[in-house]
Formats: structure tokens, C-alpha cells, sequence
């Protein structure tokens, strides 16, 4: 380790101090996958979403051009994730029992948008729905619905 | 355009759908996913462990997005080998259930079955496992459409 560098903080910690802060890059940068697919977490307009930005190596069909529908499924698992850890006072990263995921539209090569939503949370499981869109929230690119187990037993 | 009828020999055969794995699809391409076996309907399609695809840095398991990708990917490839023939094809939906984490270190290989195909809609399913198919990390099922007139 270099002197100069802090030592990461464990996520728990990590959590807890963004829940406070709203330094939502902090947590997304510390996750090397939501880093390497450009997924953050940010707040308009009061209300916190989840942003996947654009990049080549998203695209899963090179001649429509649209984006890979793994990469659908990443930024609506990952919203549904961060809304548990951020709104909720979740204790351990929940775990995903099972992931449902419905291909409304083809994703264009911009900027992709997810808003989860708890539509149950109990103690041990919690059910999210999520949505992605790219210019027209009315007009869903991708949903999904998601079980995760928040404690052991 | 060119033909886009699968030739019969199994090894041309995998060689044209290993374009999908190398040029066609930029997202497999990134992850590093790789073609490693074909059959009649059916597709076994392998992820490379990798720091960069990793959701818990704490522990080093990999992200459920790599593993979407992954079955996504595969079902898609063991459609086409059920038509014997690429033709436009979209995802309509896919259901994942996640039964252990997957260890890390340990590539993942997902093996995908195209069990019914309409006119109209193709019905997969896939396991995917680390070297051992009766230890599974992730079951799924999913169904695609033709997209072409």
C-alpha cells in the first residue's frame, strides 16, 4: 500500500458515510464493476436515480446500433442494490435471490436512466421494481421486479 | 446479403457463431466471453474471471450484470443453432435465479438450451456452473422473438 493512498473503507462504513454525504460517486467508484459500466447514483430534482453513461462497449447489437440487454439487466439489478443500501438502513449488502427482466424497447447508444422502487421490505426479504428509460420516462426501455435477501436467519 | 444458413460441420458451424463472441457484439467482446462448445439448440458459453467485473470488493464476487450478460448471450447463440440460421432476434424476457455466489477466481460457464421454438418465439433455458453442472451458481429461463417479417 502507498502511504499516500487511505485505505478503502469497508463497504458497511462506506454506506453509512454516503447515506450521510450523498457522495454517491464514492460508493459506485469503490464497486469495480459499476465503475467499469459508468453506473452512478445521482439526485434530480429531489428524487435519486441511477444513470448508466454511454459508452462503445455497451452496444450488444453493432448495426441497430443498441445496447447489450446484460447491460440492461446490470444498471436495473444495481438500481434496485443501491436503492436498498441508500434508502433503506440495511445493514449488509443484500444479496439477489432472483431477477426478472422485461426487453420493452431497444436501448439507443445515449445515456440510460433506472428508478427503483421497495415495493415490499420485511426482515429478511425485500421485492424492488425497477425502471430504465433513455429520453421519455413514460416510455420504458426495460423493467424488471427483484427479490433480495437482506439477513441471514 | 450473404447466406445465413449455419453450415452443417460442427467446427464451421461454431467458427460462424464465434463472430458474435469476437466482432459483432462489442459487449461480449469486453467482458471476454468466449464460445466454447455448440449442439443442437444449444449453446456453452464461458466468462473469464475478471477484477473489473467484481460487486463485492470485500469478498471478490462477481457482479449479477457479468452473469446477465452471460445467460443473455448464450440463450441468444442457442436460438440461432435451433433455426440453424442467424436471423433478427430480440430478448422479450429473462428470468435469473441466483442459487449460491459464485466463487471467486473461478471462471463461469453457462450452458444454454433452446427447448422450443414457434414461428414466432424461441424458449430457452441455462445453467450456469463453475466446472461442476450438478453445483450450479444460477438457473434461467428466458424467451426471444424473431424479429423478421
Amino acid at each position: 500500500m502507498s502511504e499516500t493512498t487511505p485505505a478503502p473503507l469497508p463497504i458497511a462504513d462506506l454506506v453509512r458515510q454516503v447515506r450521510q454525504t450523498r457522495e454517491y460517486r464514492k460508493l459506485t467508484d469503490a464497486i469495480p464493476y459499476t465503475r467499469y459500466m459508468g453506473i452512478g447514483v445521482e439526485n434530480l430534482a429531489g428524487e435519486m436515480l441511477c444513470r448508466m453513461a454511454y459508452s462503445p462497449k455497451l452496444i450488444g447489437n453493432s448495426l441497430l446500433p443498441a445496447l447489450h440487454g446484460g447491460t440492461l439487466g446490470a444498471l436495473l439489478e444495481s438500481a434496485a442494490i443501491f436503492e436498498l443500501l441508500l434508502q433503506t438502513d440495511t445493514e449488509r449488502v443484500p444479496k439477489v435471490i432472483s431477477l426478472t427482466v422485461d426487453f420493452l424497447r431497444s436501448g439507443k447508444p445515449q445515456d440510460t436512466f433506472a428508478k427503483a422502487l421497495i415495493t415490499r421490505q420485511g426482515r429478511r426479504v425485500a421485492n424492488v421494481r425497477v425502471e430504465a428509460w433513455q429520453d421519455d420516462r413514460t416510455r420504458p426501455i426495460a423493467s424488471a421486479h427483484a427479490l433480495f435477501l437482506l439477513a441471514e436467519p | 446479403m450473404s447466406d445465413f444458413t449455419l453450415p452443417e460441420d460442427k467446427a464451421a458451424r461454431m467458427e460462424r457463431c464465434s463472430v458474435f463472441y469476437t466482432d459483432v457484439v462489442p459487449h461480449n467482446h469486453a467482458l471476454g466471453l468466449k464460445l466454447v462448445d455448440i449442439g443442437p439448440g444449444e449453446a456453452t458459453v464461458e466468462l473469464p474471471y475478471a477484477d473489473f467485473l467484481v460487486g463485492n470488493p470485500e469478498t471478490g464476487v462477481l457482479a449479477g450484470g457479468p452473469v446477465t450478460t452471460l445467460i443473455d448471450a448464450s440463450c441468444g447463440s442457442a436460438v440461432f443453432l435451433k433455426m440453424g440460421r442467424f436471423a433478427p432476434l430480440v430478448t422479450l424476457d429473462l428470468r435469473i435465479d441466483y442459487l449460491r455466489p459464485a466463487r471467486p477466481g473461478v471462471s463461469l460457464t453457462c450452458v444454454a438450451e433452446c427447448y422450443k421454438i414457434t414461428r414466432q418465439v424461441a424458449f430457452v433455458r441455462a445453467l450456469v456452473h463453475q466446472g461442476d453442472k450438478s453445483d450450479p451458481v444460477a438457473s434461467a429461463q428466458g424467451t426471444f422473438m424473431k424479429t423478421e417479417e
